[in-house]
């Protein structure tokens, strides 16, 4: 062998070495901190944590059915205004918009992605919580709501973008108005891709605390209709682990596995209505 | 539309060092299925089209050859204004389906009668049926046994019936280059069209494909008016009646295949046609 072929192999094997070492270090990173919080969680939840109420200070025992309420209550109300805003304008953007439009749509977005999520809190505790003077899920609901739009514009629109062309040729050519090509044909094809961001864009506020903090507040009660502070599941973990009890810290760890598994339950679900709504479109 | 039914002459190959027998004018005549006079396209600032007329005969098959470039995909696109997908393009001139102005219709009209079957086949993301079916369903057929009726119709004009008729509801992916072209072809045959246009519909297919869309163009032909872009000219030789010739977004020859091919009235196109360039 040359010289250049033994350092063109060295290097070769090197960098898929380095690629595999890494690929590695990340799945071991997830695995560990999953198995981690299943470890802790797994051996703290149980059904009271569940179904009751959490106790008064002092009193071991209780658990967070309102907060594991609250908290699929602020994602649905959230899901309802950010997943339509976010699609629909994602659509907007990638079929119909107009190039500087477009652009400036696309950067303000990303801008918006980047507005640290305490700051949507203040946002929301301004145009909701002040002139309602009081806190309440629905406050909390849209702040959360608001912090889905960027991603769910931006997944739905690159999801779209990589649709082939002539897919919304051939609608068109068979008579189909621009919109109809869209909605029967266009859509249909990326709609794995736009679940998939739509459902990575809910886990993310799904743990977000910051915004609830002065927006759904908290609550040691039932919080019925959307009018109320209610508990959440991250601002329950943030009060209970930082809390001087045992006892607090351990409901925490079963909150967080709670947390966990209501998005890994949305995500399920989606995929499989998803799943038969495809199969039952092709047969 | 009002539009006169002089026969429209224009000047097509008038080089006086050719025989006079083809030489001359070439007639727009007034029974063509489809007229197109004079069309000047642009993208942007720049002309791709310049000047074109002919005429397209019903039931026959009209090809439209030449070097990559020569504007004869985009002259096919503006017969159903698919152009107008692009943005920033614009048309000139006149175009007439069976007198009527296409160019004034209701776009989704007129793609209904004039129906195209593009370079890569493009099936949609759904199953046989429902691929077939789409135009009908677009267009407000909602009847489910009517929907069938048609689409085993289509599937048999298409030459495709006995292939995926126990596969219906089966993904359209599924199928072969050539089956999932012949769906194309059914596809566009489903909403019953006048004319049917075709861009280089086997450029991506194996020979054997190939003469399977070849020898459904001559059964179609009975029933519909064709016009097929084609880069090659053995296909163009084939099955085509009429035959055009593009360079450099003009007409340059325009005339019965077997004219264009024995004894074209131009060097440009006799250059072409012997592999001189292009």
């Amino acid at each position: 062998m040359t010289r250049r072929t033994v350092w063109r192999k060295t290097v070769n094997t090197v960098m898929l070495s380095l690629t595999g070492l890494c690929t590695l270090a990340t799945a071991c990173v997830l695995f560990f901190i999953l198995g981690y919080l299943v470890w802790h969680g797994a051996r703290a939840i149980n059904w009271d944590f569940l179904t009751k109420l959490p106790k008064p200070v002092g009193e071991a025992g209780g658990g967070m059915a309102n907060a594991i309420v609250g908290s699929a209550k602020l994602l649905l109300l959230a899901s309802l205004t950010g997943v339509p805003i976010g699609f629909l304008g994602g659509v907007y953007l990638a079929e119909f918009g107009g190039r500087t439009f477009s652009f400036l749509v696309r950067y303000i977005t990303d801008l918006l992605n980047g507005v640290p999520s305490i700051v949507m809190g203040i946002f929301a505790y301004t145009m909701v919580v002040l002139p309602m003077k009081h806190f309440s899920t629905l406050a909390g609901g849209l702040a959360l709501g608001v912090m889905m739009i960027p991603i769910a514009v931006r997944s739905t629109e690159e999801s779209l973008r990589i649709v082939p062309h002539t897919l919304r040729e051939g609608a068109q050519a068979l008579g189909a108005s621009k919109w109809k090509a869209v909605a029967t044909v266009v859509v249909p094809a990326a709609v794995r891709g736009i679940v998939t961001g739509i459902m990575l864009d809910l886990a993310r506020v799904a743990g977000e605390t910051a915004p609830l903090l002065f927006t759904a507040f908290n609550n040691r009660f039932w919080s019925p209709g959307w009018n109320q502070p209610t508990a959440s599941l991250p601002v329950m973990i943030f009060t209970y682990a930082i809390a001087p009890y045992e006892d607090w810290h351990r409901q925490a760890w079963a909150a967080g596995l709670v947390l966990l598994s209501l998005v890994f339950l949305a995500n399920v679900t989606a995929r499989f209505v998803l799943g038969r709504k495809l199969s039952s479109a092709a047969g | 539309m009002s539009v006169t039914n002089e026969p429209l002459i224009l000047n097509m190959a008038t080089d006086p060092n050719r025989p006079a027998k083809a030489c001359g004018k070439h007639l727009v005549e007034p029974g063509s299925k489809i007229r197109v006079m004079d069309l000047n396209f642009y993208y942007g600032n720049i002309q791709a089209l310049h000047g074109v007329s002919l005429g397209i005969e019903a039931n026959r098959i009209t090809a439209l050859i030449g070097p990559s470039g020569c504007g004869k995909s985009t002259f096919l696109r503006t017969l159903n204004r698919m152009h107008e997908t692009v943005r920033h393009t614009r048309v000139e001139g006149k175009i007439l389906l069976d007198n009527e102005n296409t160019l004034a219709m209701d776009v989704s009209i007129l793609r209904r009668r004039v129906g195209m079957v593009f370079q890569k086949s493009n099936p949609f993301p759904k199953s046989i049926f429902d691929n077939v079916a789409y135009g009908l369903r677009v267009n407000g057929t909602r009847r489910r046994a009517e929907l069938e009726d048609a689409v085993e119709k289509s599937l048999r004009r298409a030459a495709l019936w006995e292939e995926v008729k126990d596969n219906l509801h089966k993904s359209a992916y599924a199928l072969s280059g050539g089956q999932q072209q012949r769906l194309c072809i059914a596809r566009a045959l489903a909403v019953d069209p006048e004319v049917l246009l075709l861009d280089e519909p086997c450029s991506a297919l194996d020979p054997i494909a190939t003469a399977k869309i070849e020898e459904l163009l001559f059964e179609l032909k009975k029933q519909w008016t064709i016009v097929i872009v084609t880069h090659n000219m053995q296909q163009a030789a084939r099955v085509a009646d009429y035959t055009g010739f593009f360079l450099l977004g003009r007409l340059i020859e325009f005339n019965k295949t077997d004219v264009i091919f024995k004894t074209p009235a131009r060097k440009e196109t006799e250059d072409y046609i012997t592999g001189r360039f292009g």
